[in-house]
């Protein structure tokens, strides 16, 4: 296979991987006032990790996120069945999810929900399945 | 007169967008349909945004960045295959 030098895709990469990601977290955390939430937040994740796939090739991309994504799928399914089991320690029902506001020291007023917990594992679920897809089918052996 | 204007700009937009539709269609190799494919993305943006003025919405912003992202990632997929052959290769070629 022919050689190729893509450097203009690899400088605008280094520049666009942390905008995209940057952005998936942004729209990740404002999921529960604003549109978003855990699964498009955990697509935008994936595509960033898709455009380094792109750019490199898999052995680099391991090299760089040593991330094994079935265990990040079941991690994101245990953090769900957590946040929603909690609830029943303290004798209300399952999936029961409550929220406070919280004044941290630098950040300020926070309104903190249980809600975002169980999000985070649809996040991670959604990462671990998009990713292993897309290396079952890329890596050809 | 903002209404009138964003409705103008909007027939523009799916004017030019008919034209790309039929350089998707018509064009005689697969790097125009690629370039086609990816102006409808810039398209999409533009009229996503005057969509949102209509509306009176900052709702579809978030979608805007969405699209230039997913057109920017896809083009360099397509381009890649074009290339290359293979969109994910398995070892580093240098």
């Amino acid at each position: 296979m022919r050689k190729v030098n893509n450097i203009i895709l690899e400088t605008s990469l280094k520049v666009l991987l942390f905008i995209i990601a940057l952005y998936s977290v942004y729209i990740f955390t404002a999921g529960h006032y604003y549109p978003g939430g855990g699964f498009i937040g955990g697509l935008m994740t994936s595509g960033a990790i898709v455009l380094l796939l792109i750019t490199y090739d898999i052995e680099t991309v391991a090299k760089i996120l040593p991330i094994n994504y079935r265990f990040l799928t079941a991690s994101g399914l245990l953090i769900a069945i957590a946040t929603s089991a909690g609830a029943m320690l303290f004798n209300v029902p399952f999936l029961t999810h409550v929220f406070t506001d919280v004044h941290l020291p630098v950040i300020g007023e926070l309104s903190l929900h249980t809600a975002t917990l169980f999000d985070l594992g649809v996040y991670f679920v959604v990462i671990g399945v998009t990713m292993t897809i897309i290396q079952t089918i890329g890596g050809d052996e | 007169m903002l209404e009138i204007i964003v409705r103008i700009a909007l027939l523009c937009c799916s004017l030019s967008m008919l034209g790309l539709i039929y350089r998707v269609i018509k064009g005689p190799s697969t790097a125009d349909r690629v370039i086609a494919l990816d102006s409808i993305g810039v398209n999409l943006v533009a009229i996503t945004a005057l969509f949102s003025i209509v509306h009176k919405s900052t709702a579809f912003l978030d979608i805007i960045l969405l699209i230039g992202i997913l057109a920017f990632i896809g083009t360099v997929a397509f381009a890649k295959y074009l290339e290359r052959g293979e969109i994910i290769e398995n070892e580093p070629n240098r």
